[in-house]
């Protein structure tokens, strides 16, 4: 994972709360079989809307994305993280996200950002104000800075951490592996395996049709 | 030292305990995977040379993109044959289970693990799929993760993780007729929002949680999610040890008796804290309904469209305004009055052989509403031969409804299956998404009691709008009584 320690950017203010991962990238999209190529796929049903922001010329090459409370609610698709970073984006600043989202997003090297709504307000204002200011980003200090506002945000230590030394959790994980191999040696037998596989048995499935 | 059920749960997997702001390490009992969140995962392994650690530990189901139809013809989408080849290929190349498209066994991954008993009380399970939280129903630690853990728990068979909180939800009261276990979870979902959970794993409790078969406890954790929390649990009790026995994957003689007895211990101490509580009271619950576009966005069948100049709070506002403009809404108009297109009834919230039957019990020997479709889509192939086994599949295509193959279909629209813009949909799945069951889609959720009766009448309807008598005890007893949800299975041909 790449390191992340302070990014500038444009800011894009997305006055929306509960943008669930539907709206970050629609089902059709998940059927790829790769991890990038998702920009196009990043709101989707929004960016047909010449409103949208993105669509607007001073937003379109944002970064570090403004949004309402409850970001990133619904499915686990870590293909929301992807098409945000497909896209550009490096930070996401909200006052509250979805588990999920967030901790798919530690992994990706997106910082999910959580910052008082009173500042979500302040950002936006500033953003709304000054189509295309930049935002910087700094990681050390936790902090977001735009044309004289500066707002505080929180992050986990231990993901501000990973971040900042672009960790991969496998490898951090895998320096365990005695620890891994003692617990499976005092796993209890009523546990159940998948293999070998047992089944109600056979059965033929017929195929509905088209009504 | 006192624990609640989740607390417990998570000692018991700790390969190592995380110092100074490290996460724990946790050991997962059952990992399970599907075509769509998956691909990369082993795509990661192959780059780095890793196999997977325990193979056996690990369970694959096609369900996502699978059609509903023609399911013996070849998948007409090249972009959804390419993910399921690619699943198939992935599943061969490192060893593992899978279940495909016209297996006995295939299905939605989190009807396929309760159904062949490999979802078990006081496990650990995980899968590339929010709706994981099904799996809480039986005392099991479940929740969804992302790609890169898929790829984590493929590697290591653990996850780093930072404890959760923990949430009681006091369910207090009997629910009343022609109310299920839809209508609690859509209550609560609008009563703590969708982020109420958020960082929580919520523990259902209470009389009404305990008089609730195995099934209706799967809606309610299937939906945790919704209320933005990472799990739910309910504690494992002698519904749930009457469902497991004699599963395939169940255990046997000695086995049995050992689980048995350390089952009986995962339940949250009498001492045990919370570290939050709600309470609801069912008594008098009505029917839930969503009108907008979150599964917040919920109110009693009875009620009417929120006028948005009426919320106070300006983010709820906005967000109301821009929901009943997407949903087509009158505000201050009835829920009741909405004209309805489309009757889905599936998914893995309420596509289970208790979905069926009590939708069948309401349309048995009607007509559906000649102005709208109805889908009915099994959670697995095996609910699928239940059914049939018991003629609900003509039941269901003498009311006019189309009887499907088992996947996620309509819920979230990757297969064919999908609504067009503006058309409305009475849905027995989880999310309400815009464009979630189809681009322009509007979705509203609803039980599959007021999905059989919406498809009678034509607009939102639960079954006491019908001009005639469903005999919901009956339904009800029905459930109740089976030793066992999914009873022995008899074949087609008999």
């Amino acid at each position: 994972m790449e390191k992340f320690t302070r990014h500038t950017g444009v800011g894009v203010p997305l006055r929306r709360s509960n943008v669930d991962t539907d709206q970050i990238i629609p089902a059709v999209y998940l059927k790829r079989i790769t991890r990038t190529g998702f920009e196009d796929a990043l709101f989707a049903a929004w960016r047909s809307d010449p409103e949208f922001v993105l669509n607007q010329p001073a937003y379109a090459s944002g970064s570090v994305l403004v949004a309402g409370p409850d970001f990133g609610t619904g499915s686990s698709r870590e293909h929301a993280v992807w098409a945000l970073k497909d896209y550009g984006f490096r930070v996401v600043l909200a006052s509250r996200f979805a588990d999920i989202f967030r901790g798919n997003s530690g992994k990706q090297g997106l910082v999910a950002g959580v910052v008082a709504q009173d500042d979500i307000e302040r950002l936006w204002e500033v953003l709304e104000a000054t189509p295309g200011a930049q935002v910087t980003v700094d990681l050390v200090a936790r902090q977001a800075t735009t044309d004289g506002l500066t707002v505080d945000f929180e992050i986990d230590d231990y993901t501000r951490w990973r971040l900042l030394e672009g960790l991969d959790d496998i490898g951090l994980t895998l320096q365990h592996a005695g620890d891994i191999a003692d617990f499976e040696a005092k796993r209890p037998a009523h546990k159940p395996a998948t293999l070998p596989a047992k089944s109600l048995g056979p059965a033929k499935i017929v195929s509905a049709r088209p009504a | 030292m006192a624990g609640t059920l989740a607390e417990k749960v998570w000692r018991d997997h700790l390969v190592r305990q995380g110092a100074g702001g490290e996460p724990d390490l946790l050991y997962i009992d059952l990992h399970l995977v599907h075509e769509v969140t998956s691909p990369q995962a082993f795509e990661g392994l192959r780059l780095a040379g890793r196999r997977p650690r325990r193979p056996e530990l690990t369970l694959a189901t096609e369900d996502h993109n699978t059609p509903t139809v023609d399911i013996d013809l070849p998948i007409a989408d090249p972009v959804s044959r390419l993910q399921i080849e690619t699943l198939r290929a992935n599943c061969a190349e490192f060893g593992i289970r899978l279940h495909s498209l016209g297996d006995a066994d295939q299905g939605i991954v989190h009807q396929v693990g309760p159904q062949l008993g490999l979802t078990q009380p006081g496990m650990t399970i995980v899968c590339g799929d929010s709706h994981t939280s099904t799996h809480g129903a039986f005392g099991a630690l479940a929740f969804g993760i992302g790609t890169s853990e898929v790829e984590h728990v493929l590697a290591t068979q653990t996850l780093p993780l930072k404890p959760f909180k923990t949430m009681a939800i006091n369910i207090e009261g009997e629910l009343p007729a022609g109310t299920t276990a839809k209508d609690i979870i859509l209550a609560i979902i609008a009563k703590i929002g969708t982020g109420g959970g958020q960082g929580y794993v919520l523990e259902y409790r209470g009389p009404a949680i305990a008089a609730l078969s195995m099934e209706a406890r799967m809606t309610i954790c299937n939906m945790s999610i919704e209320a933005g929390a990472r799990a739910g649990m309910i504690a494992p009790d002698e519904t749930t040890y009457a469902y497991l026995a004699g599963r395939p994957h169940a255990p046997t003689g000695d086995d049995w008796e050992a689980a048995l007895a350390y089952w009986r211990t995962l339940r949250t101490d009498d001492d045990a804290v919370f570290d939050a509580e709600v309470t609801l009271r069912v008594g008098d619950l009505e029917p839930y309904v969503t009108w907008g576009t979150n599964p917040g966005q919920g109110l009693p069948l009875s009620a009417n469209v929120p006028v948005p100049a009426e919320i106070a709070d300006p983010s709820e506002r906005l967000a109301a305004e821009r929901a009943i403009e997407y949903m087509g809404l009158t505000p201050g108009s009835p829920l009741r009055d909405l004209e309805i297109d489309t009757v889905f009834l599936g998914s893995c919230t309420n596509g289970r052989i208790e979905d069926l039957r009590q939708a069948a019990a309401v349309v048995r020997g009607r007509k559906k509403h000649p102005n709208l479709r109805m889908l009915v889509v099994p959670a697995s192939a095996r609910v699928r031969l239940q059914a049939e086994a018991e003629g609900l599949d003509r039941v269901f295509t003498d009311f006019g409804a189309e009887w499907r193959n088992a996947g996620c279909s309509m819920c979230l629209a990757m297969n064919p299956d999908k609504l067009a813009a503006q058309e409305r949909s009475a849905s027995t799945s989880n999310r309400n998404f815009e464009g979630r069951q189809g681009k322009g889609g509007r979705t509203h959720l609803v039980s599959p009691l007021v999905a059989a009766a919406t498809a009678i009448r034509g607009t939102l309807s639960s079954v006491a709008d019908l001009d005639f008598q469903v005999d919901l005890d009956l339904i009800a007893t029905s459930a109740a009584t089976l030793p066992a949800p999914c009873p022995p299975l008899t074949p087609l041909s008999n």
